[in-house]
Formats: C-alpha cells, structure tokens, sequence
C-alpha cells in the first residue's frame, strides 16, 4: 500500500522535526535561563575562578545559537574536549561532559540504559496484559459484581501514586512476608533468573501503576464499541456474546489502546523515574535525579534529550501501528 | 445495545424550560457515588481553608520543632506510644524533628490542593487559548501551533518537572514553582481537545447561521463556541485534578518537588519506608490522605462527565442506566 | 401456519407505550409493509420479531410468533437460531451496520458458520455467493473489502447478502433504502423484488415513504402512535384510504407527476450566479465540488435545486448566500458583484437540531440579525421577534425556551423566522425538510410558499426529493457531478425530460399507485444509464 508507505515516512520526517524542536526547547530553556548559568552550573560553593572556568567551557561568551549548534555538531560529529592537560575526545553522540564527575554524559546514559529499559519494556508487557485483560474482563462481565469490584479496583490503582504502591509492596512483600528479597538489580546478560527476581517488584510496582489506566480505557472503548450500530447487526443474526465482546468490540477498543500506549509512554517514563528511586535501581531515572539534586546541567539536558527521544520514538511507532489498526486514518 | 435501535422511534423530550446548568446539577445529583465524592472534596478543601483555626485549637503549628519528643538515642523515633499520640499532638509527631503530625497533615493539604488547582488553572487557559486559536486560525497559524502541542504533549511531564526544578534558584516559592511546571508543561492533551472540538462546532450549522446574521469571528467565538467548549474541557479539567496532585506528591517525594519545611504529603512519604514500624502513622496517614483526595476528585470527575455527557453515560453505565445494562450482560452471556 | 404471528403486542419503554395492542400476521412467501411516521412504532415492531427488545429494559406484552418460534418465551439459544438463521433483518445505515475493521466477506463468513457447522473456509465461499447473488461485480476480491471501501448502494447489497446467507423464511427490511440516493434505492428495491420471486420468502418492509411500500409489498399496515390504523392490499389501502388518518397522510405526501399554481415573479433578477466553480482539497487530491454553475433568480420565484448526494447541490447553496468562496466565478445581487455573506440573502438549513444553538434561547437566535444590525431597543427586538415568531406559526413567549423543547418541524420554523428577521430578498433553503416526517413537511412547504407570496420572497429550494421539488419550484435545475445538467421551467422539465439522467432520476422515484409502480420497473430495465 502506497499511501501507507507515505505515511510511515512523513511520521518518520516529523518525528525528526519534533526533537530538534525538542532539543532547542530543551536547550534555550536550561542554558538561556536569567542568572549565572556558570554560577549555577558549578554549584553555590564554587569559587569566582571556578565559575570563570566553567563559563568559558560552556562558551558562554558565545551567542546562544552558536552553542547550541556546537552542542548539535557534538551529537552528530563528536567532540574534543581539552581538560588542562591532555585532550579527551569525546565520539559522535556526544553530549557533553558531566560537571561532577567529568565522565561523558553519553557513557553514563549507555551505562544506566540497560536497567531503565528492562524496567520499563518488562512493565509495559505487564501493565498491558494486566490492564488490557482487566478492562475485557469488565465489559464481558458488565452489570455483575465482577465488574463492579474490578472497577472498584480499578479506581483505587489510579488514586494511589506509583511511589505509594511501590512503598506498600515493599513494606508488605519483603519487609513483613519476606515473600521477595529487596529489589536489587542484576544484569541479563550476568545471570537472567536474578535479573528477574530483582526487577519483579518495580515491575508489578509500574504495571499496576499504570494497568488502571489501560483497564478503564478498555472497557470504556469497548462498551462504546458494543453500543454501536453494527453489534446490533450480529445480535440480530444470532452471533454469541463472547464474539461480539472478543471479537468485535475489543478490535473496536484496539486503536485507541495503542494510542492510549503511546500517549502513556511519557507518564510511564515518570513512573520509572519514582520506581527506581524507590527501590533504589541504578537507572536513568535514579541518575536524573542524582544530577537534579546536584545541578549538573549537561547531565540533566543530555538525559532529558535521551529520555524525549524515546517517547518520540514511542509515539512515532505507535501512530504507525494506529494507522495499521484503524485503516481510515490512512485513506482518510 | 438494542436501545440504539429503539432511540430514534422514542419522541423527542418533550421536558419544561431548564437551561444547561440546572439539567447538570440534576444528572450529578443522581449519582450517588459522585455525590458521596463531592462531600468528601468539600470536605477536604473546608479542612485545608480552616487549617490556621483547627491547628491552633490543637494548639500547634507545622514548622516547630519539639526535640524532647523524639528520643535521639534511637535515631530519632518519637517517644511515646503510637508514634508520641498524645492530647498535645493529636496524631503523634514526626521522626527525627518532632514536628506536629496532624498540623503538617492539614497544612499539606493547602499545598495538594493548591498546587493542583493552580496547575489545572493554568493548563485550561493555555490549552483552550493555544486550541482555539489554531482551529480558528488560518492553515499556517493552525499548522505552527499545532506543531507546538504535538511537542508539548511528548515532553515527558515528571522528566521535564525533575530538570525544571533543578534550574531554577531555591529563593523561588517552591509550590507555585510546581504548578506553574506542571501547568506549562502539561497542557497539550486539553489543547488538542479544545482544538478539536472547535473544529467540529465550527462546522455545525448554527455558527454558519450567526455568520449569516452579520457578527463578526470574535462575537462568534464567544457566543457560540466558547459555551459549546465548556462540557468537554470541564471534564477533561476534572480529571486533571487528580492527576495533578499525584504529580505533586511524586515529586516532592522525590525531594525536589516542594521543600521542608512546607509541608507535603509526598515529602512526608519520602522517608516513611524507614519508620513505618515505630511509627506507622507517618506513612499511613499521608498515604491515606492521598489516596483518598485522589480518589474522591477522580470519582467526582466521572461524575461531571457523566453529568455533561448522559450519552457517553448511558455507553459506560455510570448511574441510571446500569439496571438496563445488567440485563442485556444477562441476556448475553446465557 | 403464518410465517409471523402478532397478537395484541405492546412495548414499553419506561413511561412511554411505543407499540400499543398491535395484531399482525403475514403468511409464507408473503409481503408486508409498516408505514408510519417517526414514533409511530414501527421499528419497535420489527425489533419484537427478533426478540431484540430482550435484556434492554423494555416491557414486552402479547405474543409473537416467528416461523413457528415463540419469541417472547424461547430459550436464549433458539432465539439466536432464529435471528439470522430462519428470520433475517437488513437495516436503515448500512455504513454503520457493518464493522468497520473486518473484511465484508468474513463477517457474512461469520453469521453463516453461527448457523451451519461447515468450515471457514466453505463459510467464506458461501459469503462470495451470496454477494454474487446480490449483484456485487467481481465478489471474490470484493469480498475482501472492509465497509468503507464500499459505496452506499453497495453495502445495502452486501447486508442483503448477509441476510440471505443462512436462505432465511423471512426478511425484515427496517427501512432499508432511506439512507441512499433515489436511483439507487430503485436498484435496491428492484433487487428485493427479485430475490423475493426466486426464494419465496417473506418480506416485512418497515419505512415512513409510502412509495417506497407501494413498489414493494402486497399488504400494508398504517401505523400511528404505536397502532394499526389501517390494513389490507396495498392497492386498496393507498386507493381509497378508509381512514381519516391515512387519507390525511396520503394527501401530504409530495406528488411527482402533480403540476403547480406558478407563484407571481416579475422579471427583476435578484441573484445571479456566474460560472461558479469551487474546489475542494490541494494537489492530486483537488476535485470540483462544483463546476462552471450559472443561474439566476427572480423576484418571487422559486428556483429548485435537484440533486443526489455528491452532486455540488450544497456546496452551492453555501456559495449563493456567501458562507463558501468560489474559487472561480462570481455571485451578484442586485446587478453587483458580492463577496462574503449578506443580510439580503439568508438561509434555512437541513438540520434542526445543529442549525439552532442549544445553549441560547430561540427568541435571542432570532434575535441576533437584528441585534447585528445595530438594534439596540430591547423592547423593539422582542416586539419584532415575537412578531416574527407568531408568523411563522409559534407563540410568541416560546421567546426565552430552548431548542430542545421543540419538535423538528418547529424548529425549522425558528430557523425560518431567524432568516427572516434579516428582511432578506433572496432565502436558500438547503434540505429544509429532508428530516421531517411528510405531514410535517407539508406544513412546512406551506408556510414558505405563504411567506413567498407575501413578502415577494425568492427562494431557492435545494433538496435530493424531486416530488418535493416540483411542489415548490416555478423553474428547476438538475445537477449531477457538480454540474447542471438540465434547467428549465418545472413542468417542463418533470413532463418532458431531455437529459438521459434527468430521466433515469425520475423513473426511479417511487409511484404511489403499485400498477404504475410495476410498469416503471420495467422502464427502469430499458433506461439503465450509467
């Protein structure tokens, strides 16, 4: 299909787009706010020489555009960066040194990926059999006291923050039962049956978080589906509840699922960032926070980017997968 | 449903001169859970305006410190039974600093509720304002802005609220700094709502009417759409509410939200895993707060919609037509 | 044994009796309509058969009885191998009545294998027959298309393929053809007439057009406020009506072959219409809604506007009272050239219930020409608003209600007396009562031609029902792909047509008389133009 085709390439275009807007955003926000930036980069203990220093590394002399196309050239080119003595190169993606540490910003991110990703993709495959399955189970149940209590259920995961589920798993789970060991992380690639083991928790912690939503929106869309015009059509020729609520209504809630998925993405994101304080996994999220609380400006921008990158992505596959689900959306 | 199918044949409500705003009070009056919610909201809201007066009948405040409640020996747990209950301290006082419990609790509601109305506030008027504007606006105008809400809705809230706070220098008022972030950062879905909604009430015939009588866009906007607004945005706000105060809370648990000494639900949680079995009310009793505020405003917001939109009731049940429903899931399943 | 047996049927939704004491019956092979007007019940009815109004909450009495299947008493399973598989229905909106997501040959698949125990794949060969059947060209590969990818006409045909899968005794057909163009409902209806003669089945007919029931069926029921009004052969009943009721409907019903009492115009041209030419749409995708129009209208005449959908007829309208910009070509009033809207020429729209805002009470909506003008006097506003309000058949304290509180046909009234309060020369009246029942319309073609007379209107009457056309227009143009394809003066254009498709449009309209409607589908065979 042409048209499908086109489609798939002006959402990659735009997608494109929509990060360079993002990182501009993103970088006249952090780096063109009132006030010293210098003076705030290094921290209120620096000494004028200090913030002399780190001025000039950030160019600060230069006009705002000029920096933020170096920091692009750094992206796509690489870097080198002289630190008094010798020079380092930093390799294309680079984003910049951290101000702490004075390690490159794109090997902190690499080095944390791994945890965040298994949180967040092992939690996704949860919250949506959880939350998918939760909502199915509503509409086909609908009126009885099935459904009842799972929207009863249901509400009380969306009133109740992650961080508060996550505080009560643990207190519960590994602090009064001693069902589970404390969360700890441990590589795949180290020994998968602990990896497992240590992320169960932040997952069950993230998907029921999260699964409430996807629960709601389920049933919603689905008793939308059941109350239009061609359900009608197959009960009047005799076709079964159990087609028409699994077959033809929740085809009908599928879309907006997917959308709902990609729209998530970026709460889910937030979501990980409370898990992984929580439990005290050494991912991005954990790391953001780390670099937040100390002002370590090219750490914060480089992950935010990273982080924005990856729900762009996400929203990017997810209107594709929309159009593959809802076929109009391409013709119309 | 075949009550879609009967729908058309039923005559037109043939109901006596009541105007949108009675007919919305009557639908939410029927509901019952929503109603039992709107209590607990208003409750809630009651308790944080009277804050200063129901703290100074317990007699305290929420940024003193009493060292000689909590024994510094054993790290600071509070002494006495049930994390230090007593007739001074109502609710027992917190670890480590002997702050009165029951005085942070209720000011910690000013700050939830305060920082998510804010925020909601903030996140309506730029939503509807960049929405409207682009519906109404020509091809250009309606393509920039649009641009723009698609960027605002894929910055990650938490993300952006985390960095936000880092940058910006302490001296700022920590919880409007938290919902003017919020408010700016989160107002892309009520946008591309308003947007769309605009749209489509744009197209309806009575617009192409008033056009016809000779007003110009701006008294059309007013008149005719901005009322035809309303339903949708009042629901999606509704929602909002909730939501904001859970963003609030995460990130102040995170410490980076709002700071000690005002106090926040959030915060208090932060460091409750810790105490939770010499004093188990420090985290209960802001997880139950929380829980609760949410919960009542998410209910209370269903309820709105429901009010708002009886179509979109009926499909999902919320009220009367529930009893019908439970009979068509009968006939199914048998 | 009747193929169905009603006796004494009431159905209640809450308060409201929407069938009340119906007895029908219809025989093996035989044809039945119910004709009423919107709340008469009818659909109810067709609903009971099937034993639809099951679990909704509606109260069901009295006994019915479907090729020898007690509905209100049968088990859930035998109601489900009745719906489908010994009774089938086709429904009013075939877009609607189809899921959108799967192919049309599965879901027809789907209903075969609910009532047969073959394979899918047998199933799926059943679907293409039947679809061959219905006369879907190339049914093989269009089986594997979703609704959307078909055309209106199309899909009534593929839900008529559904509904013959399982060979069914009886067909109930809930106003099948109302939502489709005029020659394609005669293709529809002509195809029921068909497969009527080939499977003997039994048809019961739901629908409001009488005409439509006088081509197809061999009995007819009249129904009103959820009664029988009156019964027999079709031939009888719609000849020589016994009842007041059914001579009363009959007699609003807009005629096609009637001449009209031309109203006074003068020669003065008060809109003309140059060249009009407006696209839709940038790039490959551009398309003419409407291409190279020109027309004029006189003082006090009525020009209509006949067309089926997708022919430019609305996008027109729009362009003659200023609410669309043509792309090419101009429209001028009073001898100037115009752009942009005008009091002077005002509209009447299609739908009652968007054409009002809900929000604001009927007199301030009447109000706002006068307002925009400059009115500041509120005593003088309701004055002339109340005034407006009483010609137009209203009281004048329905001032402060809302739109809500009225029925569809007064509600066009409000949408009368608002273009009126303009004091306009020129009113378009874009589908003014399509979406009113025929007694209503009546009333409503009434008051245009008495305000016409009066005031010296113009009027441009734009709508897809030619019988209502000829009632009111003194000339009339017929437009098709954006064009107009035949004008002249109305009974010269109805009697004697020169455009083949001018032809083909009215001999597809239904006749009221069933001889004469037999006759045409046979002319019908011999103009099939494309």
């Amino acid at each position: 299909m042409s048209g499908f085709t086109g489609f798939a390439l002006r959402r990659t275009v735009s997608a494109v787009l929509t990060l360079l807007a993002l990182s501009v955003i993103i970088y006249v926000v952090f780096y063109a706010t009132p006030g010293n930036v210098a003076q705030i980069t290094c921290g209120p203990r620096c000494s004028p020489e200090q913030v002399h220093q780190v001025a000039q590394q950030l160019r600060l002399d230069d006009p705002l555009y000029l920096r933020y196309w170096h920091f692009l050239q750094g992206i796509v080119a690489g870097h080198d960066y002289s630190t008094g003595t010798s020079v380092e190169h930093c390799p294309a993606p680079c984003l910049g040194l951290s101000y702490q540490s004075d390690q490159q910003v794109t090997q902190i991110i690499l080095n944390k990926l791994p945890v965040s990703l298994s949180l967040v993709l092992g939690g996704m495959v949860l919250w949506l059999l959880l939350g998918v399955g939760t909502g199915v189970l509503s509409a086909w149940r609908r009126g009885r006291f099935t459904e009842r209590a799972l929207t009863g259920l249901t509400l009380a995961g969306i009133a109740t923050p992650a961080f508060v589920i996550g505080l009560v798993l643990m207190i519960v789970v590994c602090g009064q039962l001693e069902i589970l060991p404390f969360p700890e992380y441990v590589a795949f690639s180290d020994d998968p049956e602990q990896w497992m083991w240590g992320l169960l928790l932040p997952w069950v912690t993230l998907a029921l978080a999260e699964a409430a939503y996807f629960a709601r929106l389920t049933r919603a869309s689905m008793l939308e589906t059941l109350a239009e015009d061609h359900i009608r059509t197959f009960r009047a020729y005799g076709v079964g509840e159990r087609s028409i609520v699994g077959r033809h209504a929740l085809r009908g809630a599928l879309a907006p699922i997917i959308a709902l998925n990609a729209n998530d993405f970026g709460s889910a994101v937030g979501g990980a960032v409370l898990v992984e304080s929580l439990f005290g996994l050494p991912g991005i999220g954990q790391e953001l926070v780390h670099a937040v609380t100390v002002v370590d400006l090219p750490v914060v921008v480089g992950m935010v980017l990273v982080i924005g990158f990856f729900v762009v992505l996400a929203n990017a596959v997810a209107d594709v997968l929309y159009a593959v689900a809802d076929r109009r959306v391409v013709l119309a | 449903m075949s009550e879609a199918l009967v729908a058309t044949e039923v005559p037109e409500a043939s109901v006596s001169g009541t105007s949108g705003a009675r007919q919305f009070w009557r639908r939410l009056r029927a509901q019952r859970a929503a109603m039992v919610a709107a209590f607990v909201v208003a409750l809630l809201v009651l308790v944080a305006l009277a804050a200063p007066l129901l703290t100074a009948l317990e007699g305290q405040d929420p940024t003193s410190y009493h060292p000689s409640l909590v024994d510094s020996a054993r790290g600071g747990v509070p002494i006495g039974s049930f994390g230090g209950i007593s007739a001074d301290h109502w609710l027992g006082v917190e670890p480590q600093t002997g702050r009165d419990l029951f005085a942070r609790l209720l000011y910690g509601a000013r700050v939830s509720l305060g920082v998510a109305l804010t925020a909601t506030a903030v996140q309506v008027l730029l939503g509807v304002v960049v929405g409207v504007a682009a519906a109404l606006g020509n091809r250009w105008v309606d393509q920039l802005l649009s641009r723009i809400t698609d960027i605002i809705v894929a910055m990650p809230l938490m993300i952006m609220a985390l960095a936000l706070l880092a940058i910006v220098p302490s001296s700022f008022s920590r919880p409007v700094l938290v919902a003017l972030i919020i408010g700016f950062v989160a107002w892309g879905t009520i946008g591309k709502i308003a947007r769309a909604q605009t749209l489509t009430l744009k197209e309806l015939d009575y617009v192409a009417a008033a056009r016809l009588s000779g007003w110009g866009t701006l008294r059309i906007a007013r008149r005719e759409l901005l009322p035809g607004l309303a339903a949708p945005v009042i629901t999606y706000a509704a929602l909002m509410v909730p939501a904001n105060i859970s963003i609030e809370a995460s990130l102040s648990f995170l410490g980076v939200g709002v700071k000690p000494p005002t106090p926040s639900w959030g915060q208090m949680l932060s460091s409750a895993d810790v105490w939770y079995q010499a004093a188990p009310q420090y985290l209960l009793l802001p997880a139950a707060a929380l829980f609760l505020t949410v919960l009542a405003l998410t209910v209370l917001g269903d309820g709105v919609r429901t009010a708002l939109d009886p179509r979109a009731a009926s499909r999902l049940r919320i009220g009367t037509g529930r009893r019908q429903e439970s009979k068509a899931g009968k006939e199914g399943s048998a | 044994m009747s193929l169905v047996h009603v006796t004494d049927l009431t159905v209640e939704f809450g308060d409201l009796r929407a069938v009340d004491g119906l007895s029908v019956r219809l025989e093996q092979g035989a044809a039945l309509a119910l004709v009423g007007e919107s709340g008469s019940g009818k659909s109810t009815v067709a609903s009971a058969l099937l034993g639809l109004h099951r679990g909704t909450g509606a109260r069901v009495g009295g006994s019915v009885e479907v090729a020898g299947v007690d509905v209100q008493r049968a088990p859930d399973d035998d109601l489900r191998r009745l719906r489908g598989g010994k009774a089938a229905m086709v429904f009013q909106d075939p877009l609607s009545s189809l899921d959108p997501y799967y192919a049309i040959g599965d879901q027809i698949a789907e209903v075969y294998r609910v009532h047969t125990r073959v394979s899918r794949r047998a199933a799926r060969a059943r679907a293409v027959e039947v679809l061959d059947r219905v006369g879907i060209p190339d049914a093989v590969r269009r089986s594997r298309a979703r609704p959307h990818e078909f055309s209106g006409g199309m899909r009534q045909r593929a839900l008529i393929a559904m509904a013959l899968a399982c060979e069914p005794d009886l067909l109930i057909a809930d106003e099948p053809t109302t939502a489709l163009d005029v020659t394609v409902q005669a293709q529809i209806l002509d195809l029921l007439h068909t497969l009527r003669q080939e499977t003997g089945m039994g048809l019961l007919l739901v629908t409001h057009d009488v005409g439509v029931a006088a081509e197809s069926v061999d009995d007819v029921l009249v129904m009103r406020h959820g009664r029988a009004v009156e019964q027999g052969p079709v031939g009888a009943v719609l000849g020589a009506p016994a009842e007041a009721y059914t001579r009363e409907l009959l007699a609003a019903v807009p005629r096609v072959d009637a001449p009209r009492t031309p109203s006074r115009a003068s020669g003065e041209v008060v809109l003309e219409a140059k060249s009009l030419r407006r696209e839709f749409g940038r790039g490959k995708k551009a398309f003419a809604a409407v291409d190279d129009v020109s027309l004029t209208v006189h003082r006090g005449e009525t020009l209509g506007v006949v067309g089926e959908s997708g022919s430019g007829k609305t996008t027109l309208g729009r362009m003659l009272v200023g609410l669309l910009e043509p792309t090419a070509g101009e429209v001028r009033h009073d001898g100037h050239a115009r752009v942009g809207v005008n009091p002077a020429v005002q509209m009447v729209f299609q739908d009652p219930v968007s054409s009002l805002n809900p929000r604001r009470s009927v007199g301030e909506s009447i109000a706002d020409p006068l307002r925009a003008r400059g009115e500041r006097d509120e005593k003088r506003i309701r004055g002339r608003v109340t005034e407006l309000l009483e010609r137009v058949g209203l009281e004048g304290a329905h001032y402060d209600r809302y739109p809500h509180e009225f029925s569809g046909g007064q509600r066009q009234r409000v949408g009368i007396a608002r273009a009126l309060a303009a004091d306009p020369r020129v009113i378009v009246c874009d589908e003014p009562v399509s979406a009113l029942d025929v007694t209503t319309q009546a009333q409503v073609v009434a008051l245009l031609g008495e305000l016409q007379r009066e005031l010296g209107l113009a009027l441009v009457f734009v709508a897809h029902d030619l019988a209502v056309v000829r009632q009111v227009s003194d000339r009339v143009a017929v437009m098709r792909r954006g064009r107009i394809v035949e004008t002249g003066p109305a009974d010269e254009v109805y009697d004697n047509p020169r455009d083949p498709y001018t032809k083909q449009l009215l001999a597809a309209v239904p006749a009221l008389d069933p001889r004469i409607a037999a006759r045409r589908r046979a002319e019908r065979r011999e103009v099939a133009v494309t």
